[in-house]
């Protein structure tokens, strides 16, 4: 949150540049004393685990790049030259491969732990936004990095969805098709699709990581949201960022690596589907074509729908509608866990989402069909009506007068603030929230 | 604790959705059921066979090559650590046995010359359109990655190699096909090539179709994954560096928030 400045330039150097470049001061104000609020769970590790993912994904992407050949003749043996010749190259791979789909988990944790403690609601309705914008380019990203490897899953899965365009012919005659010859630059999905998609699959993580900066930069106005929703009143409410959210960041990180690392090395395959270990093929469509696992619920959403130009706005606006969420949430207070009635929509909301993903995969055919049409419709009845009324009938239950309370039950309302140990400069309330320009976000 | 217990119960979250999602998204998986074998490369400690994966070379070359290609194979590949390991000579010996086309010469022609430990495996078929004419418009496929390009992979190549049997006796099959029962549909145009005996084993491994299945479906899977080996080595190094590190990490983080909490008491106590 905007705090007075605490940075004391120690050396000659230090001053030289504090008055010319002041990142040392940036670092130290919005990553060292930055006040974070003191009851932060585990939950609020994985903005700090994305971030790592990101520069993790872009490390192994930019060495793959080196090796990668994006031809449709090479494009598959070219990864498998990397898997085989490549020093090291195995690894590369499968840790961007299955990083992705870390990228995804984490990522999926984090929204709905924004979801869930209220972190949308004002004042971090930009911040919110960005995130979708985020997770939007994420979709992109993955989708297209996928299709590069240009299995049989990849070329049908790029077939499927640039040819999701084509129900504009309804609305337009014509112009779907035309959008969609303009995107694969001929008249099938061949040659210059994959080169476009290889160009825009490096382009794409830079402009996240610069949303990244911008997501960050609105998260250390207001600073982070907490398990209460309630605001920080007092110092007394607050922690350093550093030591105690960088040692626990830390060994969150450490911890989700296990998870990472144990895929890699002894599962590295098993998110992925086998299909797209054979080459891809225009004149033979695979039996069932599904998309990565973190695709399932909007892939169900698309096929819910029996009109397809009607799934695919179906679709693009269940990503939508999250762009507006801080606007349909009626509630006074920010925690579900403090919302009695909401809480019993809120999880069934998450079983919906699990339950989607598994339609997802399902042949679209009898009671999954049926069952993807329920679970979709109260995808979107959770956003546009509970959201909207429940906020408004809904008595919420009796919040901690604070941060503190919360932690320390209520007679620590009344107690003296404790002063704070020395190391730490929880009460320096410095000001001047500059850019955050490093990549580490809570929200 | 109560910190170590939740972030426990979110690591478990994750590892419980990460194992859920891909039986999900298997779950439209089409064909029979796949029978589980063992396997000796099996995570987290396994290795490949060495004797076993050059049984299978065998098997491969002397009846699987007749028809299937493994063209990202070089022959230098069998002699490289983690794979068959056939010495140097052997793989030498091994790629003198092919004829590979070569070219062109400085007449213009191309020429067969015996095989070098840098070829690639030959294929048996110039182009796919002479694969397809030979085997009754069906086309044997290319066999470098098949152990990961169908479901449960390897388990499921054993299956098919032993699942030959007669139809029953409502099954209406196509002509040219064979009846399989681990293949999706039963009809598969490749004919059961794998009988008692028809691969010399000198090594006292008997001559047998299940022998043959296992030992040719061990060497598949390494041509899919000749790295997997030092994957697990690596792996477990990793693996035991990131505990020791993440207990490291657990036991800093509560020396740090202990400060926290002993404050909160002194607060508590003054009141």
């Amino acid at each position: 949150m905007a705090h007075e400045s605490t940075y004391q330039p120690t050396s000659g150097f230090a001053r030289w540049l504090d008055s010319r470049l002041p990142i040392p001061r940036l670092v130290h104000d919005q990553f060292v004393v930055f006040p974070a609020p003191r009851n932060l769970n585990y939950l609020w590790t994985f903005g700090a685990i994305l971030s790592f993912l990101l520069v993790a994904q872009i490390a192994t992407g930019i060495v793959l790049a080196m090796h990668y050949q994006p031809t449709t003749a090479d494009a598959f043996n070219s990864i498998e030259k990397i898997m085989r010749d490549v020093n090291w190259g195995w690894l590369l791979r499968y840790a961007h491969a299955v990083g992705a789909s870390m990228f995804f988990l984490a990522a999926y944790i984090h929204m709905f732990r924004g979801l869930y403690y209220g972190s949308y609601k004002a004042p971090r309705e930009i911040l919110w936004i960005l995130g979708c914008l985020i997770f939007l380019l994420m979709i992109a990203t993955a989708f297209m990095g996928y299709s590069l490897v240009w299995g049989q899953m990849s070329f049908w899965a790029v077939t499927v969805i640039t040819n999701l365009f084509s129900s504009l012919d309804s609305v337009i005659p014509g112009f779907g098709t035309m959008l969609v010859q303009w995107i694969w630059g001929g008249f099938s999905v061949g040659e210059p699709t994959l080169n476009r998609l290889f160009s825009l699959h490096y382009l794409f993580p830079f402009i996240i990581a610069g949303v990244v900066v911008l997501h960050v930069w609105a998260l250390h106005i207001p600073g982070s949201n907490n398990p209460t929703g309630v605001d920080v009143k007092t110092s007394s409410d607050t922690l350093s960022f550093h030591p105690y959210f960088t040692i626990k960041d830390g060994f969150a990180a450490v911890m989700f690596f296990i998870l990472f690392a144990g895929l890699v090395f002894y599962a590295p395959n098993y998110l992925g589907h086998s299909d797209n270990y054979i080459p891809a093929d225009p004149l033979v469509t695979p039996a069932h074509i599904v998309p990565e696992w973190y695709f399932l619920p909007f892939y169900a959403i698309l096929r819910a729908i029996p009109d397809k130009l009607m799934g695919v706005i179906a679709m693009f606006a269940s990503i939508a509608v999250l762009f507006v969420i801080p606007w349909l949430d009626t509630s006074r207070i920010r925690s579900v866990s403090y919302r009695p009635i909401f809480k019993w929509f809120f999880w069934l909301f998450i079983i919906s989402c699990i339950a989607l993903g598994y339609l997802g995969a399902q042949v679209a055919e009898g009671w999954y069909v049926f069952f993807s049409r329920v679970f979709t419709a109260y995808y979107f009845a959770f956003f546009l009506l509970v959201m909207p009324i429940v906020g408004l009938i809904e008595k919420p239950k009796r919040l901690p007068g604070s941060i503190t309370e919360s932690v320390l039950g209520p007679q620590a309302s009344s107690a003296p603030v404790a002063k704070p140990p020395k190391d730490s400069s929880v009460d320096a309330m410095p000001g001047g929230a500059v850019a955050a320009a490093a990549a580490e976000g809570r929200a | 604790m109560r910190l170590l217990r939740r972030s426990l119960a979110i690591l478990a979250l994750c590892a419980f959705s990460a194992a859920a999602l891909p039986s999900i998204s298997h779950a439209a998986g089409e064909g029979p059921e796949i029978a589980a074998q063992e396997w000796s490369w099996a995570p987290p400690f396994g290795r490949f066979d060495r004797a076993q994966l050059q049984r299978g070379y065998k098997v491969y070359q002397r009846v699987c090559a007749n028809c299937h290609s493994m063209n990202l194979l070089s022959y230098r590949n069998l002699g490289e650590p983690g794979g068959p390991q056939f010495s140097e000579a052997a793989v030498s010996a091994l790629a003198a046995q092919a004829q590979i086309t070569d070219g062109p010469d400085d007449t213009g022609k191309m020429f067969q010359r015996p095989g070098r430990p840098s070829d690639r495996f030959r294929a048996p078929y110039a182009n796919a359109q002479a694969a397809r004419a030979a085997n009754g418009g069906a086309l044997p496929p290319d066999l470098s990655v098949m152990a990961k390009a169908r479901p449960k992979g390897p388990d499921y190549i054993y299956a098919m190699l032993t699942g030959y049997e007669d139809p029953p006796v409502d099954f209406k099959m196509s002509t040219g096909m064979h009846y399989n029962a681990a293949f999706p549909g039963h009809q598969i145009a490749m004919p059961n090539v794998l009988v008692d005996g028809v691969v010399e084993y000198t090594d006292g491994t008997e001559a047998t179709v299940s022998n043959y299945s296992k030992d040719v479906t061990a060497f598949l899977m390494w041509a899919a994954e000749p790295h997997l080996e030092q994957r697990y080595q690596v792996g477990a190094r990793i693996m035991i560096f990131l505990i020791v590190f993440a207990i490291v990490m657990y036991l800093t983080k509560k020396a740090v928030w202990s400060r926290v909490h002993r404050r909160d008491h002194a607060a508590k106590s003054e009141t």
